[in-house]
């Protein structure tokens, strides 16, 4: 029989998101009657070029290393719940992700839960390097001659929906687009069929608005005495309620802080969104450009309007490529004449560099605020430090040789006993680069396979 | 009646904007508190005024989308992250301040507008 409504919830909108988010958007779950689903996304574009490295060093490896912690207050209750749970936490390694879970759902005395594993977003195992490099790309960088890193396709939601209609209870994706872990269990709810665009579209748009975690509920947001939110410290996630006419009503978990208001979801409904009227996805070509939003209650938005065309001949796919290294070091400078002295050091550090004869770009910043003239605690009034000022150097340089980089930013160190007066608090950074480039795969190379463990 | 005087403010006072990435490529809508403004921000927030704005950081083209049910824009802005995510030597590689910077931009509303606005 077809539910009334679906209720989804979203406990991560990111790789590193807050980890006790989860909790409180399950409780408010429990108390409703329905199906009723939880996602993770933790998915972004260089995290699975990081994931793919990590497998590389373990095997065992290369899935969201928070997994644990997101999935470990929460599990008991979902599996006693029926919540079931989409995720994208994968990444590399959608069986180690698996099998990792399956190890803390025994150690927490969850049984019978059904793991399903969605494969078939690795390009690695369908093209050669060569066959992908062939590939133009439509954002990011030119693909070179680096070594290829990772290659997925982003997968739809027609597997997830397919798994859960298998009798999953917990489906783990690597790679797939955002909003496929909503449309995935709106579909297995729903039945909407392959070329019913309206109502894909609909799901796609739920999708999209819970995808960011808090984005829509206030958070990347707030703006004291305009946007203001009340206890972001405790912002609730979001939850969306759907219907099987497709109609969308936003709304978060009890006894949270946070907002869901007309503004929120205005905001986040065109986050990451270029030409309104045309947001490709695996599934249906969304156009949100004749939506609109309505404040139905406290904290309850309604979204409608959305349309939907035939999902395109292709699969966008992201590659990463090694890219060198980038360097960052700083250092500050405060009290009288800081800012001289921190301009000073700029004019030092930019002669040196010139010594070195390298074409790499360098950039060279002065960051102004309080940080160390105040206590561990933070000083009580941040304008009460303005008068002399404190103010921090920096320099950022990138490029393929390692021990250029380390020596720009040797430099900046170089600054402690070579430098102007009272400049403290150096702290560098090296790091290995992974650069991104989106292609388009042609949707029939890319076969997707359901695994239950 | 009199037209009321128009006074100039920054874009901040009457509108809020949110900045996302994908690649070197930034977008940020641009959403008036009062519906009524949007028009008005339509004649004034041009894609040549933007791309001025955001020359600097070396965008190289700017195209706005018009959301008139929202209401709101969305301004996409090619090659405004000096390499994006993937390279750029920026702090903020992904510009999520870049939304800030737009609502920079100075613009001409009628003052009953603004006082209508202070009490929102």
């Amino acid at each position: 029989m077809t539910p009334s409504t679906v209720y989804i919830g979203c406990g991560a909108g990111f790789s590193g998101d807050r980890l006790d988010a989860a909790i409180p958007v399950v409780n408010t779950l429990t108390k409703k009657k329905g199906p009723k689903y939880l996602i993770f996304e933790t998915l972004a574009e260089r995290t699975l070029a990081l994931a793919q490295k990590q497998k590389q060093q373990d095997p065992n490896h290369g899935y969201s290393p928070f997994l644990e912690d997101y999935l470990r207050p929460i599990l008991k209750t979902c599996a006693g719940s029926g919540i079931k749970i989409v995720s994208n936490f994968g990444a590399a390694n959608p069986i180690g992700a698996a099998k990792k879970i399956s190890e803390i759902s025994a150690q927490l005395d969850c049984k019978n839960l059904r793991i399903a594993i969605i494969l078939g977003d690795d390009l690695l195992n369908v093209f050669s390097s060569d066959e992908i490099r062939n590939h133009p790309t439509i954002e990011g960088l030119k693909i070179n001659d680096q070594e290829i890193i990772a290659a997925n396709a982003y997968l739809g939601a027609r597997p997830i929906a397919e798994a859960l209609r298998l009798g999953a209870d917990i489906v783990v994706v690597g790679r797939c687009t955002d909003p496929a872990l909503v449309l995935g269990p709106l579909i297995n709810e729903f039945g909407w069929k392959e070329n019913d665009w309206q109502h894909l579209a609909q799901g796609t748009m739920a999708g999209h608005l819970l995808e960011c975690g808090a984005q829509v509920t206030g958070a990347y947001f707030a703006d004291p005495g305009y946007k203001d939110v009340p206890n972001l410290a405790e912002v609730g996630f979001p939850i969306a309620e759907i219907k099987d006419d497709g109609s969308i009503i936003i709304t978060k978990a009890d006894e949270t802080g946070g907002i869901v208001s007309e503004q929120t979801v205005k905001e986040q409904l065109l986050y990451e969104i270029h030409d309104p009227a045309n947001y490709y996805t695996a599934d249906v070509i969304l156009d949100i450009s004749k939506v609109s939003v309505e404040q139905i209650a406290a904290n309850r938005v309604r979204v409608s309007g959305a349309n939907g065309k035939p999902y395109p001949s292709t699969l966008k796919a992201t590659v990463s490529i090694n890219g060198g290294w980038m360097g960052e070091a700083e250092m500050t400078y405060a009290g009288p004449n800081a800012l001289a002295r921190a301009k000073l050091a700029i004019d030092v550090l930019k002669k040196r560099c010139q010594n070195l004869k390298t074409n790499y770009p360098i950039r060279f910043d002065i960051l102004g605020t309080v940080s160390v003239h105040s206590g561990d605690m933070g000083p009580d009034n941040y304008d009460s430090f303005g008068i002399d000022g404190d103010y921090r150097v920096r320099i950022a340089s990138k490029g393929q040789d390692k021990k250029i980089i380390e020596r720009i930013n040797q430099e900046m160190l170089s600054l402690y006993c070579s430098g102007p007066a009272a400049g403290g608090g150096f702290r560098q950074h090296l790091t290995d680069q992974i650069h991104t480039a989106s292609i388009l795969v042609d949707r029939d190379k890319v076969a997707t396979k359901i695994e239950f463990i | 009646m009199t037209k009321p005087d128009l006074i100039v403010t920054r874009l901040h006072q009457v509108a809020h904007a949110r900045a996302g990435d994908k690649g070197n490529r930034s977008n940020i809508s641009l959403i008036p508190y009062n519906p009524n403004l949007y028009s008005l921000l339509k004649e004034q927030v041009t894609e040549s005024r933007v791309l001025a704005l955001f020359s600097h950081k070396g965008a190289t083209k700017v195209t706005r989308y018009e959301l008139p049910s929202l209401p709101a824009f969305n301004f996409v802005l090619d090659d405004a992250l000096e390499g994006g995510v993937n390279s750029a030597l920026n702090l903020d590689q992904h510009g999520k301040s870049l939304s800030s910077l737009l609502l920079t931009m100075d613009v001409k509303v009628p003052n009953d507008l603004i006082s209508r606005l202070l009490s929102w």
